[in-house]
């Protein structure tokens, strides 16, 4: 440790610590624009200048390290001037737009010309023009504003792994951009947005749409896939204009996937708004009391066996609450399994990521099964990768050969034969794997929708204890799942009774789906009464009986599980449309007329009941860690396994859920990448 | 700026394959990004030996990221960076003129007028009408001493003025290439006339 005295407060820092770091550990602000703490350091912005004692000239104080006993002084007359000189080079050639740029309001280089700049331009002459790049539908570029910090270049490089953005030319025509023209190929590009501290790189549909200062904050938790990222939820007027990631260290760092960023424009397209009841075979418009009558017809209906299903995107309590409705009624057929992956509740480390996010870096090995997490969980991927560089983590996947997965990986082999040469010790990747101190396994949640599939989650589990992943003091055995709805409802028990695929084949006379608005259930015979309950005019949507509209994640407060049990409340930024209603509610008002009032009126009520009767919600965002003391795995025969390849997931990254598939900024994603070779034609 | 043609492909050729073997090895194990620079000129020499214009295109720069496993962009930014490496299709000779401040002060406005009237140029960046030469402006040289400078291609010709340079660049339209260095005569960078030190050896 070092001391370091800032502006005569004593601090102390670790040695190497940068003299920008011990600031602001003093609580001191330093302004930057190049430095980023999760990025190397560039020191090219000069912006950072402080004067330390005994040293000649301002030194850049992102790039110097700290010294025992070294004296800084942040806000002298040398200092002062120093940051104000290099204020003016930086304005030199930056254009003065700040009214038509959408970074107004929230723009590094016009909050720190107001605390550190000069009052006036003593420039007279031209100023430089850089011609605008084409980065692809997500991130709009106004080069001319690029002040170079570079902090684009480093993220591309560094996080995301693809190292797309450099800066070509030199001195005074330097522009950052692809030099050859193409789009960005990052599902974390949208990071690149709010990482460039000036208006160079801005949101493409969030283009002229409103000031920050206008909009309304509301925090929540993006569902689109099981990572959990933290967002802000930005709106004005009752809609949804913008998405932006917060920080949580353990889950998403600051990064958010463009998936979940942008597809938000889907909420607004499809939407159920109001009940409908089929009549004479077609779907007519209804008041909600006459669908939760045409419901309670058929759900208590002497005899009649009833089920349901609870999707990708249906919310922990609302998930309970059609639990305890369907008990009520005295129904066990319930699942949630809607993708088919035949996962065992058995035990909660069966189903979750146990290492947990942060986790990945104490890890020292990794293997695959059957999943891409670039596309699967692109911030996810982006803590593998950061496990990568840091070195010595040698990473294997079964699967499909060929992956770009940011980072360079062992590829073993594609399917059956390999898993068991891996669980038998027969692989030459074991040898790796055994000798790691903490070797960590991902499971594609994918690769168990397949006939076999409970087969190969006991095989999955066999090569972890076998390969020394399960340990008292680590758990290197995670299931990635791929919706924020999935592991909540495996959390409530609800998988018991006839399985899905009998539900949905005639095994009930009335079923309830639940945030599944994208199963398709064409197959279900006519004679089974089916109600759906979700947000989006999808697939499931054209076989309901009965639509009751609910609230997609932005517009509901609510509790959501992701992929590693860490349960984190999201909170409503705006009203459902129409006369869709938050969906616990929906089904409190459909229980009393069906007769059987659920006991709870109210969402503290209802989370009062969660957290009894389901421990594991109590413990709110905490997460405990690493622990594996029973090593008896999941039911299933090794030798059952069959060779087929594993599957990832079908379809494009951008659409993947009823919410995505109506965006269209996310279909014109699907557009660009899909057809690279249409765009260069153009 | 002008549009221009790129290639659609680019492959090194035997002789090229046989230099980047011997310029790869010269780095460790792991670090044979080092080699950039010297594989660009490669690309360079390349171009010039098969079309007669010694410039990098960008399938060039491509070829280069293969063979060093590099990101593509990591190339185009060093070539960018370096004006030594022509981005765009050049004459058959690249004149490249000296205009730092020794050069200037010894006529080099001269010997940039002087291309301009024999090459048929308009200004640095042009390639005449007939294919024949590309006019740069460079920094120094190193060749102070005997300035004004002009460097065609990777010749230095040295102590010239206007009349030199038109009739350097008059043998270069009739397919000549003069003996590069001083145009004068000067022995190496001697004083003109001759050395004028160290005539007499101690003790003789």
């Amino acid at each position: 440790m070092a001391k370091v005295t800032i502006d005569g407060i004593e601090v102390e820092v670790p040695n190497g610590a940068s003299v920008l770091q011990a600031c602001e550990a003093a609580g001191v602000e330093i302004p930057r624009f190049c430095y980023h703490e999760r990025l190397s350091v560039a020191g090219n912005c000069r912006m950072c200048l402080v004067e330390v004692e005994k040293a000649p000239k301002p030194v850049a104080s992102c790039a110097f390290p700290v010294a025992d006993g070294m004296k800084v002084f942040t806000d002298t007359e040398m200092v002062r001037r120093a940051r104000r000189g290099v204020m003016e080079f930086l304005l030199i050639n930056h254009p003065l737009d700040c009214p038509i740029c959408d970074q107004g309001g929230e723009c590094d280089l016009q909050d720190q010309a107001m605390a550190y700049g000069g009052d006036a331009s003593r420039y007279k002459e031209e100023k430089r023009v850089v011609k605008d790049k084409y980065m692809g539908p997500l991130v709009k570029t106004i080069m001319t504003r690029c002040i170079q910090c570079t902090r684009c270049i480093r993220f591309a490089t560094e996080v995301a792994g693809t190292a797309e953005l450099g800066a070509t030319s030199r001195g005074e025509h330097m522009e950052v951009g692809t030099y050859v023209e193409k789009a960005l190929t990052s599902e974390l590009s949208g990071n690149l947005i709010d990482i460039c501290p000036v208006g160079a790189l801005t949101s493409r549909p969030y283009a002229f749409v409103s000031r920050p200062w206008e909009l309304q904050k509301a925090d929540g938790i993006d569902v689109l896939d099981a990572t959990g990222t933290n967002i802000r939820i930005d709106t004005r007027g009752g809609e949804v204009l913008r998405i932006l990631p917060r920080i949580n260290e353990d889950v998403n760092e600051e990064w958010l996937a463009d998936r979940g960023r942008f597809s938000f424009d889907g909420l607004k397209r499809k939407r159920l708004d109001r009940p409908w009841v089929r009549q004479g075979g077609k779907l007519v418009p209804a008041t909600w009391q006459q669908a939760f009558e045409a419901i309670a017809a058929a759900f208590t209906a002497p005899g009649a066996k009833l089920g349901a299903l609870a999707g990708d995107l249906a919310d922990v309590e609302s998930t309970l609450a059609l639990k305890e409705l369907m008990a009520s009624l005295g129904s066990n057929n319930l699942d949630c399994r809607t993708d088919g992956a035949a996962i065992d509740t058995s035990r909660r480390d069966f189903y979750s990521f146990n290492t947990s996010i942060a986790g990945i870096e104490e890890a020292d090995a990794l293997l695959i099964i059957g999943s891409n997490p670039r596309t699967e969980a692109p911030v996810l991927n982006a803590r593998i990768r950061k496990r990568v560089v840091a070195g010595g983590f040698p990473v294997g996947v079964v699967g499909p050969q060929g992956m770009d997965l940011t980072y360079g990986h062992d590829w073993l082999g594609e399917g059956g034969a390999t898993l068991r040469a891996l669980a038998s010790g027969a692989h030459r990747f074991c040898e790796v794997l055994r000798t790691a101190k903490k070797p960590m396994l991902i499971l594609g949640r994918n690769a168990l929708a397949r006939a076999d599939g409970a087969t190969l989650l006991a095989v999955a589990w066999q090569i972890a204890a076998f390969n020394g992943m399960l340990k008292p003091d680590w758990h290197g055995f995670n299931l990635l799942h791929r919706f924020g709805g999935q592991h909540g409802a495996l959390d409530l028990g609800f998988v018991s009774g006839l399985p899905m695929a009998k539900m949905l084949t005639g095994g009930v006379d009335a079923l309830w789906v639940l945030g599944a608005d994208g199963q398709d259930l064409s197959a279900v015979p006519a004679s089974t009464f089916v109600v759906v309950q979700g947000h989006h005019g999808d697939a499931a949507a054209a076989r309901a009986d009965v639509i009751l509209p609910g609230a997609a994640y932005t517009e509901k407060d609510a509790a959501w599980v992701n992929t590693e049990g860490r349960v984190q409340l999201g909170f409503q930024a705006v009203h459902p449309p129409g006369e869709a209603r938050e969906d616990w509610k929906v089904l409190r008002a459909a229980s009393a007329v069906l007769g059987k009032p659920l006991p709870y009126d109210t969402l503290e009520a209802l989370r009062a009941r969660l957290v009894s009767a389901y421990p594991v919600f109590a413990q709110g965002d905490a997460l405990p860690r690493f622990a594996c003391t029973d090593t008896t795995g999941p039911a299933g025969d090794i030798s059952g396994l069959r060779d087929d390849a594993l599957a990832l997931p079908a379809g494009n990254y951008w659409q993947q859920d009823p919410i995505s598939r109506a965006s269209e900024t996310m279909a014109e994603c699907a557009r660009t990448y899909a057809a690279p070779a249409a765009l260069a034609a153009e | 700026m002008t549009e221009h043609h790129e290639p659609t492909s680019f492959a090194f050729d035997a002789e090229s394959n046989a230099a980047i073997e011997q310029i790869v090895a010269r780095y460790p194990a792991g670090k044979q990004a080092s080699a950039v620079i010297p594989l660009l000129y490669i690309v360079q020499k390349q171009m010039k030996r098969m079309t007669d214009s010694g410039w990098v295109p960008r399938v060039g720069m491509d070829a280069v990221a293969a063979r060093l496993g590099m990101a593509p962009i990591r190339v185009y930014e060093v070539a960018t960076f370096y004006f030594m490496f022509n981005t765009k299709p050049i004459g058959r000779f690249h004149l490249q003129v000296c205009g730092t401040t020794p050069c200037w002060l010894r006529g080099s406005d001269a010997v940039l007028k002087a291309c301009k009237d024999a090459g048929g140029l308009k200004g640095y960046g042009d390639t005449s009408a007939d294919g024949n030469f590309t006019l740069s402006e460079v920094e120094c040289l190193g060749g102070c001493v005997n300035a004004p400078i002009l460097a065609v291609d990777d010749d230095y010709y040295e102590d010239l003025d206007y009349d030199s340079t038109v009739k350097l660049i008059e043998a270069l339209k009739r397919g000549e290439r003069p003996a590069p260095g001083s145009v004068i005569g000067r022995q190496t960078s001697a004083p003109v006339g001759g050395p004028t030190t160290l005539l007499d050896v101690a003790g003789e």
